[in-house]
């Protein structure tokens, strides 16, 4: 496996931040931005270029709720279930894209890996609540049914591609 | 590259002198909300127009003035997200709201070349038409000097910020005053801590300043993880370089050469603009080794945080800046004698940044005179919930909950009737209408048993069940533990247990004894801040509300409605007429019956989505 895997681009990150212990968090980023998980891969060749235990990048990578040792849908959507989009009923929403693309709070990503569906506490844009975000692009003021619609509107895209 | 400081004065008069020959300016807001409803579409757009129609228009201030020119900039946050896409006309100072693609063109020939009020795209408050920002009665009531800039500059340009009089605080810190002096400034103006808190700011300086250590550090908390607050969002957004200039004044005085900017990672676009903000200062040579031809050298970094609401805990948000779990330790020892690395470190949140430079350019006694003593100058609020007017505010400390909510607020949304307020998170208290005569400001609070936290206020009506919200911010609180100390790891996980046993109709008898019980023993021995106010929202509702607790536990009944679990979906049988129009909504085949009698919901089966409710043309079906 470690043949295939492509570690420049790792070290390009690394160049990046600097090969130091304390930069272990936003080369954990930066990674994850490529791949939209952390590879396995990447653990003993971090060890090695930053001379920190593998232990240590494990604790790291698995405290932090952004980073994820899965790999994750091509559509990351995020349902904001902070408080001021919990009490304008953002959890109905949740509930719907759940059941339409067969995902529950144990199960994030579907299984062709085109969608992953998350909750997140707050994205700070409280004043169009109920939010939600695809890849990063925030769609206000949602319901349950402009949810179904957009979820609809990403399917043919990704037919169409 | 600016050596002396003359040259950043020079250079200060000279973009003011262009941002003078802007006879106009088109202001389309770019904060996350606006960006969201698509504001980058029409500042495209208009900048398109304007070139089509040979509009002579600037993006950028230059150096030298040709002939005027319409300025076209993206501003920070106007805070009243829900109306936008905003757009500010200067210099009339009108303010468009709700402005779509198709309006631009109206924009451009209407308004910015023949001067003419579009009058539909104007606010409308009850018929009403406001044309300036400070006819909205949102505006009004508030008492902007944090967020003055927000909204009102280009929030992407140190040049702007340079011509209208910005890094003026920190060049007469650098060439005026001794740091002694700069701290005396900030201790006598009561400047306190706006993350939670309260600290005095300027004791903390005082601290870091007096220890004998070379290297300290300045860090920047942009961690505001509080779900229901945006105050520093908009703040990094729309005035990123107010925060690096509190940074560079603060570093000057404790004798700092190098801060952080902790930014959590859900702020994507408050980190662009801060990381712009910073090499532009460093371009022109306001960041950088011996500033202006001085001694004093300062560098900024930004470090993202990666969804961990603990980090916003001093030691914990240190500790991730290392590289390490964000998780606390036990103090002492404080963070301004072993901070950041193990030196001593200033840490203070955005919204306090941004105080010091209005301080050093205003003097303490403006300070002083806007709010209470023991509390002066302003506080952000993030305004929430069921109410009219969502948004970012800004009032005097002091103002009652009451003006903020109905004045400022507009009171409740839909009808609503106003049940009590959130404030300061998850580690908050709640408010009812017997404290709309609050003053908010720290020691209040404190007396009333809330606190101010960052300043998210979440208002709730009276379909807010607080027993089902005391459960959601302990749902919250016990995701985000971090799990090193067991009163907080364990003891969040028992109350989340029982709350979630009332809210599906399982309590029992004791459960509210035991829930105060856990929380005073949790509160008492948790080891950081998270764990030792973990427990206060849910000793604030039954404080307010016990009754809504032993209606839950004793009737196994919602007063408010709003637990799906109490609830249950019935069908009057003298209205149905057997119709089977309910049966088809059903997503899981509840309903059954014989065409032309009544039928019935099979209640083992129900979901409680209510989708049968609207189906039925008789009103037959009715949640109990």
């Amino acid at each position: 496996m470690e043949n295939t895997f492509d570690y420049e681009t790792i070290d390009e990150i690394i160049e990046e931040f600097g090969p130091k212990a304390s930069s272990v968090i936003a080369i954990l980023q930066g990674v994850q931005e490529k791949y939209r998980y952390l590879p396995q891969e990447i653990f003993p060749y971090l060890v090695k270029r930053l001379g920190v235990s593998e232990a240590s990048i494990y604790s790291v990578a698995t405290f932090y709720e952004n980073f994820s040792l899965e790999p994750k849908g091509k559509y990351v959507i995020k349902v904001c279930d902070g408080t001021a989009c919990h009490v304008r009923r953002s959890i109905p929403i949740l509930e719907r894209l759940r059941s339409e693309l067969k995902l529950s709070e144990d199960i994030k990503t579907t299984e062709d890996l085109n969608f992953t569906l998350e909750t997140v506490s707050c994205l700070g844009a409280c004043g169009l609540a109920p939010v939600l975000t695809v890849n990063d692009k925030v769609y206000p003021a949602m319901t349950p049914d402009k949810a179904s619609q957009l979820l609809q509107q990403i399917k043919e895209e990704l037919l169409n591609a | 590259m600016l050596k002396s400081r003359e040259d950043l004065d020079n250079i200060r008069s000279v973009y003011a002198k262009t941002l003078e020959s802007q006879k106009a300016k088109i202001l389309v807001c770019a904060g996350t909300g606006c960006v969201a409803g698509g504001s980058l579409v029409i500042y495209d757009r208009l900048k398109e127009l304007m070139e089509q129609r040979n509009i002579p228009c600037s993006v950028e201030l230059e150096k030298e003035v040709h002939h005027p020119t319409v300025g076209i900039k993206k501003s920070g946050c106007h805070g009243f997200c829900e109306i936008g896409p905003l757009i500010r006309i200067e210099p009339q100072g009108w303010l468009y709201v709700k402005v779509q693609e198709e309006d631009c063109e109206e924009i451009i020939d209407q308004t910015v070349l023949n001067g003419v009020h579009i009058e539909r795209l104007a606010y409308q408050n009850d018929g009403e038409i406001c044309k300036k920002q400070d006819d909205i009665p949102f505006y009004k009531r508030q008492t902007r000097h944090v967020l003055q800039h927000c909204g009102q500059i280009d929030a992407t340009s140190i040049n702007e910020y340079l011509a209208i009089g910005g890094y003026s605080a920190f060049e007469k810190a650098l060439f005026e005053m001794t740091g002694d002096e700069i701290i005396h400034e900030i201790t006598d103006s009561g400047l306190r801590g706006r993350g939670g808190g309260g600290f005095p700011v300027g004791r903390k300086w005082e601290q870091v300043r007096r220890q004998k250590e070379p290297q300290k550090y300045v860090v920047c908390n942009g961690d505001e993880g509080d779900p229901g607050a945006f105050m520093d969002r908009s703040i990094m957004e729309g005035d990123p370089h107010n925060v690096l200039e509190g940074m560079m004044i603060a570093g000057l005085c404790c004798g700092a050469n190098q801060g952080y900017l902790y930014v959590r990672a859900e702020y994507p676009l408050a980190v662009s603009r801060l990381k712009a903000a910073i090499e532009q200062a460093t371009e022109i040579g306001l960041l950088g080794d011996r500033i202006l031809g001085t001694d004093f050298s300062f560098h900024l970094r930004i470090n993202q945080g990666a969804g961990a609401f603990v980090c916003g805990e001093g030691s914990a948000l240190t500790a991730s800046i290392e590289g390490k779990r964000g998780m606390p330790r036990v103090k002492p020892p404080r963070t301004v004698e072993h901070g950041l690395f193990d030196k001593p470190t200033v840490l203070n949140n955005v919204e306090t940044f941004a105080n010091v430079s209005l301080i050093i350019n205003n003097g303490i006694e403006w300070f002083q005179s806007i709010g209470p003593e023991k509390s002066p100058g302003t506080k952000a609020f993030a305004l929430t919930g069921n109410i009219v007017n969502t948004g970012l505010i800004e009032v005097p400390m002091g103002t009652t909950l009451g003006e903020v909510i109905f004045d400022v607020g507009g009171g409740m949304r839909d009808g609503g009737k106003f049940k009590g307020v959130q404030i300061g998170g998850p580690s908050g208290g709640c408010l009812t209408e017997k404290d709309l005569d609050l003053p908010l400001d720290f020691d209040s609070l404190k007396k009333a048993g809330a606190m101010i936290g960052s300043g998210g206020l979440v208002v709730m009506d009276d379909k807010n069940c607080m027993v089902e919200v005391a459960r959601f911010f302990m749902n919250f609180t016990q995701n985000e533990s971090c799990g090193k100390c067991v009163p907080c790891r364990e003891g969040t996980k028992r109350m989340l247990a029982i709350l979630e046993r009332i809210v599906s109709g399982q309590g029992v008898e004791g459960d509210i004894e035991l829930l105060l019980e856990l929380a005073d023993t949790v509160s008492a021995t948790s080891l950081c801040g998270l764990g030792k106010t973990a427990a206060l929202p849910i000793v604030s509702t039954i404080k307010n509300f016990r009754s809504e607790y032993e209606a839950h536990i004793r009737e196994k009944r919602c007063p408010a409605g709003a637990c799906s679990k109490l609830k249950k979906i019935e069908i009057d049988a003298a209205l149905c007429k057997g119709c089977t129009k309910c049966t088809k909504s059903c997503p899981v085949n509840a309903i059954s019956g014989k065409v032309k009698d009544p039928f019935v919901i099979d209640q083992a089966k129900c979901i409680k989505c209510g989708a049968c409710i609207p189906t039925c043309p008789f009103h037959a079906i009715r949640e109990v």
